[in-house]
């Protein structure tokens, strides 16, 4: 952050003036509070790819995209009032980066006709689109992460996991109960058994948790953590030798944060992701170029090619290639929220896409629709490598279990559709 | 000039002993109602109702409840969160079961719902007196908590385990749901801030306020000069739960509209309302008014100022929004360790003497 | 000897151990408490300040540095330095008694004789304070803490129980190693305490404020000496806290593991705090392997609640805590 507080102040009141013609864009990060370690990296890459944007391209199609930072802390509360501050400015676009606020802003934002992207988080059957008109959740959600863990450890072991014991290790809140349906629907098709194991907030003590895991023996262990949950729990599974590759944690359970302090031992610890990892790619380059050096880096610019800055990253790309898509379906660059919700149902990721991006195999191919708001649950498998200190990929994109899922999905935003007199439609 | 009891003459007990004796005093109330009701409502948008009104009104509902069992009864209370969670349980399956009953009466009977676990985890306040107290309410916090995350009959199964309110309507408006036009709720808070408020400054000057603050001020000799600790305890445990669950079901169906219990009504609530309660002035119903802005618009403020005003990094906004809120708490202990409410207090002491004080 | 015994020993011992880990945050309540009487909500806050002061002097961190940044346009981080644990340690420790002196000066001084909930009230706007502080001192990543203390399982005890149960006993490390440091600084405490003339003058305060005043003993040098103590034991808590978990913002939250302890221990004694946290460790650890998964896990954090809360039904003063005789 080479802009000093002065000239801050300065661009503040000049920026204050009427640019509504901008593409704005908010990001209600959490620098502080318990999970600020998560969100500044996140954060960050979600701004820097539209400085990138804006400084190499001039924006999307001639408009400069204008990102509005509110400090949420990952309060519900404080989410709420960053949502009304923010709305009124023509913002296109939310990132809630909080379940808790996704779930107050699905019915207002659908209500002031503004789009969310949840991505990788959020209502899961939100995926549905006939339902949730202005939420979006590609590429990936939590019952396709449920699943790509037991996909993976389906192929670790030859295509038969009947009789293994896995047992789930999660927060015990709503974020971290959304695997549960998905795991039993799989268990009982698989015929693994199903152990569950809730850590309750925060999580600092899990010696009954990672005791009983010791007597049980599980195979496998799948967690579903947030925050000091995870560093916790990978320092007690190296504490009783379990091995770290049968240790599966969601996207948000595997980031350099929850691995570091438990050191040289947590090598092998497996996470699942969305996105490619580490920054070999061109992209990188005009990002060291156009926004790092250039002292325009909306953090330290220290977290450049962490997994959760190339996921802000990745949210940001789609987020503009969403509004690419928006501006040729509308036939003009200065698009509104409805033209932008337009653009992200029909967006389309290709891998010449990517690599014309200078992100060749950033992450799955998808396609959005009216019907299919969430992609194709298409996810791959991480592992960490303390000796080069980085997340690896170890496996392709590989696509859930869609027929356990889809059937959840339906089955549970028809209920939402019902509680809240939507009527399904896809025109 | 004008507040003074001078030329204010009373030719009944009734007037003698209404609530704000002074003219001055009393219609100045009388003006702050007429414009909360009959102004505020046409001038507030989105962002004022949902930044500002509306978590000043529900807040300052659950600060006269604890207001009520810690500032006049002297039973400190940590278990707020844990008492709202029950009233917005309460309200979600009320709702959800009796979609034709008015969201109003619900919101009052899941009041009463909190009332009755009020007074259940009020019994050990029979042998267990100060920051022991209070640390015991934690028991009733942790455990709320974890039994509505716990239990699915509570959030009717849903998949997500939160619980979202449906539309639900007063006079043909909507007061919840996605629909509700900021006006509406706004009023719908009002409503019951002000109900809440006259009830609780009615009950604490009356007969049951008395006891409250003979138990505070020493339990033993209230106890000898005839009052029943029993009941003057849980009635103050039954009380002030009532209010504190019809400030969770307000917070949960009108302000936030869907929740999760762990974080919406998590032990930073319990601390947060007793902030309130104590920075606005132990024993006062303006203090709960008084304490429930500070705390919800000193924030809000702050941030407006630092980011939207001058333009700074949110994160480092942020720090030192904690450092400016931490300094004025201690600050304002340092100048004035009664609160808000005393400060006010001395104000209107010196008002009435002015221009001659002496 | 059945299966279930066997595994419900080892929940014991690790609740003991789990015990010790709280108490050793519960004592830094009690010094204070004892000695002035504010129930110092702050405590859990200072435990992290202290542990991310330590990491900041451990790896050459520069403090403020991205206020400075900011406001100057500059591009510090480090000072270059790497200090050895001990070093560091002994800074900190001055970093937490100049804290203790701030405190006193600036915060409680003006508030002597006020209300307990007042001064409860003080320590939450200090705490407040200290949060914002941290975090714009050392910055909000998570950091990792070594300064040495050795993790995971202990294979002795692990290869002596498999003898003798044909199943080996999980104890941390580290666990064994905060019990000595807990035991040490428990004796060193009563030590200091009982036989030294600042000890004595401590005691003095926390009997009888007035009567120490009017035998010669400056009231703000002992306030200081406590808070100085306090700070010193948060700094220990912090440093077995964060080596287990990392230096983080959670780390304030260890306080609410504290209370229970406290409350059935007492809040004046310190001897009951090591008591009071061997009961709720062995007691939530055992509850939650006997009952936990009948009724879905997870109960820890309120059984702990729970069970001081009956202990408190029938001693309402805690444990050890001083008798509460009430006059009319």
């Amino acid at each position: 952050m080479r802009k000093t507080l002065m000239t801050a102040a300065l661009g503040a009141m000049m920026a204050a003036g009427p640019a509504l013609a901008d593409l704005v864009v908010v990001d209600t990060s959490y620098r502080t509070g318990p999970y600020a370690a998560n969100g500044i990296p996140f954060s960050d890459g979600y701004q820097d790819y539209f400085t990138l944007i804006n400084e190499r391209d001039g924006g999307v199609g001639g408009e400069k995209i204008k990102v509005i930072e509110c400090e949420t802390g990952y309060n519900t509360e404080k989410g709420v009032e960053c949502y009304e501050a923010t709305k009124g400015e023509g913002a296109l676009l939310y990132q809630p980066l909080s379940t808790g606020i996704t779930y107050q802003l699905i019915p207002k934002a659908t209500s002031d006709g503004i789009s969310l992207h949840t991505m990788g988080y959020g209502r899961t059957s939100a995926k549905n689109g006939a339902v949730f008109k202005n939420v979006f959740n590609y590429p990936a959600n939590y019952w396709d992460g449920a699943s790509h863990a037991i996909t993976h450890i389906l192929n670790e072991n030859g295509g038969d996991i009947s009789g293994r014991k896995i047992a789930l290790v999660y927060h015990n809140s709503a974020y971290g109960k959304e695997p549960i349906r998905t795991l039993e629907e799989l268990s009982k098709k698989h015929g693994f058994e199903l152990m569950l194991l809730p850590v309750d907030h925060p999580g600092q003590e899990q010696k009954s948790q990672w005791l009983q895991i010791r007597r049980e023996k599980p195979d496998n262990v799948i967690m579903w953590g947030w925050g000091v949950m995870n560093q916790v729990a990978i320092q007690e599974a190296v504490n009783i030798r379990f091995p770290m590759d049968q240790f599966i944690g969601i996207w948000w359970s595997g980031s350099e944060n929850d691995v570091k302090s438990a050191g040289a031992k947590a090598n092998g610890y497996k996470a699942l992701t969305f996105h490619n990892l580490g920054s070999d790619y061109p992209l990188y380059d005009d990002m060291a170029k156009y926004v790092v050096e250039a002292g325009k880096a909306a953090g330290a610019g220290d977290q450049v090619g962490s997994v959760l800055y190339n996921r802000g990253m990745y949210a940001a790309m789609l987020a503009v290639e969403a509004m690419r898509t928006a501006q040729e379906i509308a036939g003009t660059s200065a698009i509104n929220a409805a033209q932008m919700r337009d653009g992200m149902e029909a967006l389309e990721i290709t891998e010449a896409k990517m690599a014309g991006l200078g992100l060749p195999g950033f992450g799955p191919e998808f396609k959005v629709s009216c019907e299919n708001h969430g992609g194709d649950g298409m996810g791959a498998v991480s592992q960490w490598n303390a000796e080069k200190g980085e997340f690896e990929l170890i496996t392709d994109y590989y696509q859930s279990d869609q027929e356990v899922i889809n059937a959840l999905v339906a089955e549970d935003s028809a209920s939402y559709a019902a509680e809240n007199g939507i009527e399904p439609s896809c025109n | 000039m004008f507040y003074r009891e001078a030329g204010d003459f009373k030719t009944s007990y009734a007037e003698d002993s209404q609530t704000f004796p002074i003219k001055f005093d009393r219609y100045r109330y009388y003006a702050v109602l007429v414009i909360a009701f009959a102004v505020v409502p046409f001038v507030i948008n989105d962002y004022w109702v949902n930044a500002v009104f509306l978590p000043f009104l529900i807040y300052a509902i659950a600060a006269i409840g604890l207001n009520i069992l810690t500032g006049y009864c002297g039973q400190v209370s940590l278990g707020t969160g844990g008492f709202m969670a029950v009233g917005a349980y309460a309200c979600y399956k009320l709702m959800t079961s009796f979609p034709e009953v008015s969201i109003l009466i619900h919101v009052i009977l899941a009041g009463g719902i909190t009332a009755g676990v009020g007074v259940l985890f009020g019994l050990p306040s029979l042998r267990i007196k100060g920051f022991y107290l209070a640390v015991a309410t934690l028991a009733a916090q942790f455990f709320l908590v974890w039994l509505f995350n716990r239990v699915p009959w509570f959030y009717n199964y849903s998949a997500s385990g939160q619980i979202s309110a449906p539309e639900r309507t007063v006079l043909g408006v909507p007061v919840t749901g996605a629909e509700t036009a900021p006006w509406a709720a706004y009023l719908v808070c009002l409503l019951f801030v002000t109900a809440s408020a006259l009830v609780a400054r009615n009950l604490t000057r009356g007969m049951a306020g008395r006891k409250w603050m003979a138990i505070r001020d020493m339990d033993i000799a209230a106890e000898i000069i005839g009052v029943d600790p029993l009941k003057a305890k849980l009635s103050a445990f039954a009380v002030s739960s009532f209010f504190i669950g019809i400030a969770g079901a307000l917070f949960f169906s009108v302000y936030l509209g869907a929740v999760e219990v762990g974080e919406a009504f998590g032990i930073n609530k319990s601390f947060l309302v007793l902030f309130m309660v104590i920075i606005g002035g132990l024993g006062s119903i303006f203090g709960s008014f008084a304490g429930a802005a500070f705390l919800v618009l000193l924030p809000v403020f702050l941030k407006n100022l630092l980011v939207g005003g001058l333009g700074w990094p949110t994160d480092l906004a942020a720090h030192l929004e904690f450092i400016i809120v931490g300094a004025l708490i201690i600050v304002f202990l340092v100048a004035e360790p009664h609160g808000l409410a005393q400060l006010w207090r001395v104000a209107k002491e010196k008002l009435r003497l002015w221009p001659f004080p002496h | 000897m059945p299966e279930q015994l066997v595994f419900a020993m080892e929940v014991f011992l690790n609740g003991l151990m789990a015990g010790v880990l709280y108490a050793l945050v519960a004592l830094g309540f009690v010094l204070i408490y004892k000695a002035s009487g504010i129930f110092n909500y702050a405590q859990g806050v200072m435990a992290l300040f202290a542990a991310l002061t330590l990491v900041g002097i451990m790896d050459g961190q520069v403090p403020f540095s991205h206020l400075i940044n900011a406001v100057f346009g500059t591009e510090i981080h480090h000072f270059g330095w790497h200090l050895p644990a001990l070093l560091a340690i002994v800074l900190t420790m001055v970093v937490m008694i100049a804290l203790a002196w701030l405190v006193n000066h600036f915060v409680f001084r003006h508030l002597v004789n006020q209300e307990p909930i007042i001064l409860f009230m003080a320590s939450i706007g200090l705490a407040y304070f200290l949060e914002g502080m941290g975090d714009i001192m050392w910055g909000a990543d998570i950091k990792k803490l070594d300064v040495g203390l050795p993790q995971g399982i202990n294979s002795a005890i692990d290869e002596i129980t498999f003898g003798i149960f044909d199943y080996g006993f999980f104890i941390d490390n580290l666990d064994i190693v905060a019990t000595g440091i807990a035991a040490l600084l428990v004796v060193g405490l009563v030590i200091f305490a009982q036989y030294t003339k600042q000890g004595r003058a401590m005691r003095a305060v926390a009997d009888d404020h007035q009567a120490a005043l009017s035998v010669g003993i400056s009231l703000n040098y002992i306030w200081v000496m406590v808070w100085s103590l306090a700070g010193f034991v948060a700094l220990v808590a912090g440093i077995v806290w964060g080596t287990k978990s990392g230096v983080q913002f959670s780390l304030s939250l260890i306080a609410l593991k504290a209370l229970p302890v406290l409350m059935l221990g007492g809040f004046t004694s310190i001897p009951g705090a090591i008591v009071g946290g061997l009961i709720i460790g062995v007691g939530e650890k055992l509850f939650e392997f006997a009952i936990g998964p009948m009724i879905g896990g997870a109960t820890e954090n309120w059984f702990a609640y729970v069970l001081a809360l009956i202990f408190l039904v029938f001693r309402p003063q805690g444990l050890f805590g001083e008798k509460i005789i009430e006059r009319v």
